[in-house]
């Protein structure tokens, strides 16, 4: 069964580049180059016929504006037919997710067969804008007639218009940055610095293991850098195997210098990296010869007031996805959760653990359910791995459907916190 | 032919001529067309509702491919190639002089005769398609421009624009025909009729096209002053000299005939050009360039399997294995030109990105001498990926394997892809010297494994060499020989026997000149007989070129399978032991700074044992030369390595440069007559060896007074 009436939707398989620390190996790549490459790399792997694909969807938080539509730069591969619609969305760091839940919806009501799904960042190339009044004078003088009006047009700025404006990743709504939320989370719910280190060095310990065995890897495509080409990129480079609680202790809080507790180490990094999916209806990927790693059984997505605690989406989003899915916390045998701060998974635990909350926000009597740290992030999370938000749930899928496959898991969860007090989660079942 | 070669209508008060050839895929002028055209304009020229005349082309992508080269095959005398000359000048004369305006709207190539008729008409528009090309491409078949080309375009263009379209032959874009005044407006493909139309009508209204002098002083100095163009042509002909060292006179009549031209004025320029190119189009060079073309073409069209020829199955992926020098290059081609992905695989990621970079500066390359834009670039380098399994193997139509140079290595790797890939997968070898036979016996349907030998640097030589061995089905051969020529490829399908047949009549010149060297001629000696003789760059140049190392490998594989006749007299193994390579690591024969030549390296010498001594004549030494090598050819025919002479010639020339002017091996032998050619072998067999000893095909030929082009004599 699936969502509604429609037909049930396979993820057939995925692929990504490595995620790199911004301003690092790929600080000369752009997001559009880093998506056609994971979906390039997912094409020669998958060796789908480009011919099938009915419909590119991609997630990109900070567009670039030179390529605004990526999902359209990629469709126009050279491997596809010219004539593959496709278009870009935004559900900041649950994009491709929702890139993902819209192929489904596409597949699931019959408007396509099989979808590529990913999402992009690189946060080496955002882009810097001038200050408004500057843009404004270029305009004026883009308009005057003669040399003259131009020069007198351009004689009216002023050094301080010069001064670049790059943008922060704060809330519009209420100028919060997102540290600052993580940390606002942190104190209202009593989240201690250890509690937080601890998780940050799992998530590194256990993402060095997963590389090391070689489960990170297998769906990683390696990136031969350009325009040297004598670099090669096989994993990601945030990651720190070394790492300990002594010297995450050492850090000094980043948001709030006396009282804080959250820090550049227990926070996820600006990442460079994109990943894609390859979603098919589970009759289509039957008749193309494709073996599904796991279907798509539900999904949700809910919003709390930014202005709260910011990064509490997934503590509602979570149980309406079980709720549609049929299903409850106990039926999961792995769950992928997005960790953009080890405050926010420790607040999200707290929430789906707290008989108190579900009473107060969801108005149940009974806790989501306890959390089994065992099988949480069980390769690690964004702490280690990285997060280039536009590309990190379609990283979360393809982990956790691979995964979900070599345990033999029936049920998993993905669990994503999202800028503008969002959240969104679904659930995967087991091909059968 | 009854049907009309053009069409009439009106427009506007505006007569449209469309040319369009019947039951040909280009238009063509030929005697029967240009009488056509004639009569029609002497009707122009009485019909008074006639304004104007336009010229479009009814084909979808030439506006006029040039003359019929059949017609000026046929001509047996110089009078007759000179009066035709003149009948062509005379004609365009009449439309020059044409008291209504002539407009040429020109899409697709426009080229030889049809650029010379544009050039005579008073207007030109050409469309900004990349498919339209203008060229006068004449002296590439060794005649010049004969129908008021060498008159009209330096006063079109100005004298060194003009010197630099007719000596190389070259396409212009349709944007740089603009920019250099070639044509008057460059329009979009789909508005040209209406452009042409409204111009014919400015024109008819009285307006004159408004043409300047380009290039402000230096352009009235060079192109339109005397003691300037005089300068110019001076230097054209000392570069043109050197650079066809006396093989070619085709481009120096061309000098002649420009000069004379704007020496005396048109009249006497034109009738210059007539005696000029009747004398060209009689000359023997001019017969084996033109042979070479046919030759060329018809290969186009031959899937090198006997009739009836299966389909070429469709090549929709491509796998490569070894991602090095070879791999990358046979990648680049296939994304270039094949529009083709491309998964390559090696044994290690580096190795890998570096097969990557290898291809992604061939492509660079190109975007820089503007041969592709930046996005068709990207395009091609996008088309590329790599790994070190076997992932996007499992649908490649055709793989072709350029790893090391080892049976066992290559048989593992058929092996491997075997294991993964569909059953039709198609395995080529890129092998230069094992047996395509040999490396199939690993294969669990050998009918799917051909040779496909690409020669170094492949994005530069133009042939490649389709090997069938014994097993090879017919439709895995033509799919190879479809590929190869999508790719721009040049093809040959050649017989799996040894060295094939490039490497085959190759080795025993490189090995003759080794044995030369023994003997104590000079490296320099060498170099400059066969350069003189015709090949682009000497044996012992060539040598360090292919790589020691491997002539050293080849060499040993061919003595092996043909004995005493193919054994190397020159101890090159010595050098190899030394360390010398050739051009690639920078100490061959020669010295190599900063990856250019820098002269013979006399201790060459001593490492092989030699002291170098007086040199023989030029002559001679090409004789011993050329001869092993022509009777080689004759041998390799013999046992059907090629399955004609002409195959034969065509990879001669396209696979090592063997000169154009002489038609190739056979040409060569026929030219010389094989009675003298088995004269001169048994002389040179009494002299220097068995070697020499004519092939009995030759022999039997010289006895029978017969040819190997017997039908063309």
């Amino acid at each position: 069964m699936s969502v509604g009436n429609g037909r049930r939707v396979a993820i057939v398989a995925g692929c990504r580049t490595p995620f790199a620390k911004a301003g690092t190996v790929f600080r000369d790549l752009s997001a559009v180059e880093l998506a056609k490459y994971a979906t390039r790399e997912l094409l020669a792997r998958t060796e789908i016929d480009p011919h099938l694909v009915d419909q590119v969807v991609f997630g990109q938080v900070v567009p670039s504006i030179l390529a605004p539509n990526v999902a359209r730069e990629v469709s126009l591969l050279p491997q596809f037919p010219r004539t593959i619609p496709a278009h870009t969305l935004n559900r900041a760091c649950a994009s491709s997710n929702q890139a993902i839940a819209e192929a489904h919806d596409q597949i699931a009501l019959g408007q396509a067969d099989v979808v590529i799904a990913g999402g992009t960042e690189t946060l080496s190339d955002i882009p810097i804008l001038h200050s408004r009044r500057f843009s404004t004078l270029l305009v004026e003088a883009g308009k005057a007639k003669t040399i003259a009006s131009r020069l007198a047009v351009l004689f009216r700025v002023r050094p301080r218009d010069l001064v670049p404006v790059t943008p922060a990743i704060a809330e519009p709504s209420t100028g919060m940055t997102m540290g600052q939320a993580a940390e606002k989370m942190a104190k209202e719910n009593g989240v201690s610095r250890e509690a937080q280190d601890r998780v940050a060095l799992r998530s590194h310990q256990l993402a060095a293991q997963g590389t090391a065995d070689g489960r990170l890897t297998a769906e990683i495509a390696p990136v031969f850098v350009p325009p040297r080409y004598d670099e090669t990129v096989t994993s990601d480079n945030g990651i720190r195997a070394d790492t300990s609680l002594d010297q995450l202790a050492k850090l000094r809080p980043a948001f709030d210098r006396r009282y804080g507790s959250v820090t550049a180490g227990n926070s996820s990094p600006l990442t460079d990296g994109a990943a894609a999916v390859l979603l098919m209806s589970e009759d289509a990927a039957r008749a193309h010869g494709y073996a599904p790693l796991a279907t798509i059984r539900s999904y949700a997505v809910a919003a709390v007031d930014p202005g709260d605690q910011l990064l509490m989406g997934p503590a509602y989003a979570v149980p309406r996805a079980l709720e549609r899915a049929g299903i409850t916390w106990k039926d999961l045998g792995l769950i992928e959760m997005h960790e953009a701060f080890a405050a926010q998974v420790l607040s999200n635990a707290q929430a789906f653990e707290s008989r108190s909350w579900a009473e107060q926000h969801l108005g149940r009597s009974e806790p989501v359910g306890a959390v089994n740290w065992d099988i949480v992030n069980v390769m690690g999370g964004s702490l280690a791995i990285g997060h280039p938000f536009g590309a990190t749930g379609a990283r979360i899928t393809t982990t956790l459907a691979n995964e979900m496959r070599r345990r033999s898991v029936e049920f998993g969860l993905i669990s994503v916190c999202a800028q503008g007090g969002m959240g969104f989660a679904m659930v995967l079942e087991v091909a059968r | 032919m009854s049907a009309h070669a053009f069409h009439v209508t009106v427009t506007g008060g505006v007569t449209i001529v469309t040319f369009d050839l019947p039951g040909e895929p280009v238009n063509k002028f030929s005697r029967v067309v240009k009488d056509e055209f004639a009569a029609l304009v002497t009707q122009f020229e009485h019909d008074a509702a006639v304004r104007a005349v336009v010229l479009v082309s009814g084909k979808r992508d030439t506006f006029i491919a040039g003359a019929d080269i059949d017609e000026f095959v046929a001509l047996k005398t110089v009078e007759e190639a000179t009066e035709l000359s003149r009948g062509g000048q005379r004609f365009l004369d009449a439309i020059a002089a044409f008291p209504k305006p002539f407009v040429a709207a020109i899409h697709g190539a426009c080229l030889g005769g049809g650029l010379e008729l544009a050039l005579a008409c008073h207007y030109r528009i050409a469309t900004d398609h990349p498919k339209t090309v203008l060229a006068l491409p004449e002296v590439q078949l060794g005649v010049i421009p004969g129908a008021g080309g060498c008159n009209r375009l330096p006063r079109t263009v100005g004298l060194r624009a003009a010197l630099e379209m007719i000596l190389s032959g070259k396409n212009i874009r349709a944007s740089k025909a603009l920019k250099m005044g070639l044509v008057d407006e460059l329009v979009p493909p789909a508005i040209l009729r209406d452009v042409a139309v409204a111009a014919a009508q400015r024109l008819a209204g009285g307006e004159r096209s408004r043409r300047s002098g380009r290039g402000g002083l230096a352009g009235w100095f060079f192109d339109r002053s005397a003691p300037g163009r005089a300068l110019v042509l001076r230097r054209a002909r000392a570069m043109t000299r050197k650079r066809t060292r006396g093989h070619y006179p085709a481009p120096l009549a061309a000098l002649d005939a420009v000069g004379h031209s704007l020496a005396h004025g048109m009249e006497r320029g034109l009738s210059r050009e007539a005696e000029l190119f009747g004398e060209m189009a009689h000359s023997e060079v001019s017969r084996r360039l033109v042979e070479v073309f046919f030759a060329t073409a018809a290969l186009k069209k031959d899937l090198g399997v006997p009739a009836p020829a299966p389909e070429p199955a469709p090549v929709e992926r491509l796998g490569i294995l070894g991602a090095g020098f070879m791999g990358s290059g046979i990648a680049a081609m296939a994304a270039i030109h094949g529009d083709v992905p491309v998964r390559m695989r090696d044994a290690e990621l580096p190795r890998v990105g570096k097969g990557i970079k290898a291809v992604a500066d061939i492509i660079q390359e190109r975007v820089r001498r503007r041969s592709a834009t930046r996005l068709e670039g990207a395009r091609q380098l996008a088309l590329i990926s790599g790994a070190t399994d076997y992932s996007g193997f499992h649908h490649v139509d055709l793989a072709i394997e350029a790893v090391f140079e080892d049976l066992g290595v290559k048989q593992a790797v058929l092996r491997d892809v075997e294991s993964v890939a569909k059953p039709d997968c198609i395995f080529a070898s890129n092998t230069s010297t094992i047996p395509i036979g040999r490396i199939a016996e690993a294969s669990r349907h050998p009918e799917t494994v051909v040779g496909m030998h690409f020669f170094s640097p492949v994005q530069r030589m133009p042939l490649l060499e389709v090997i069938a061995a014994e097993r090879t089905a017919p439709r895995t051969i033509v799919t190879a020989v479809a590929f190869g020529r999508r790719l721009g490829k040049t093809v040959i399908v050649v017989r799996d026997r040894p060295g094939f047949f490039v490497n085959r009549i190759l080795m025993p010149y490189l090995n003759e000149a080794g044995r030369l060297l023994t003997e104590g001629v000079p490296i320099e000696a060498l170099d400059r007989a066969m350069t003189a003789w015709g090949f682009p760059v000497g044996p012992i140049t060539l040598l360090d070129e292919i790589g020691l190392d491997v002539a050293v490998k080849a060499g040993a594989v061919m003595r092996e399978a043909f004995g005493e006749r193919l054994a190397p007299a020159a101890d090159i193994a010595a050098l190899v032991k030394e360390g010398r390579l050739g051009r690639k690591n920078g100490r061959g024969f020669l010295r190599y700074r900063g990856g250019r030549k820098a002269g013979v390296d006399p201790t060459a010498y001593g490492v092989l044992g030699v002291a170098p001594g007086r040199a023989p004549a030029a002559e001679v030494l090409a004789e011993r030369m050329a001869s092993i090598m022509l009777n080689e050819a004759a041998r390799a025919l013999e046992e059907g390595v090629v399955r004609s002479p002409r195959d034969g010639d065509i990879g001669a020339i396209f696979g090592i440069g063997f000169p154009p002017f002489r038609g190739g091996p056979f040409r060569a032998l026929d030219s010389m007559g094989p009675a003298k050619a088995v004269e001169i072998l048994e002389r040179l067999a009494g002299d220097c060896g068995d070697r020499f000893v004519p092939a009995p095909i030759l022999a039997d030929l010289a006895r029978r007074g017969g040819r190997f082009y017997p039908s063309d004599s």
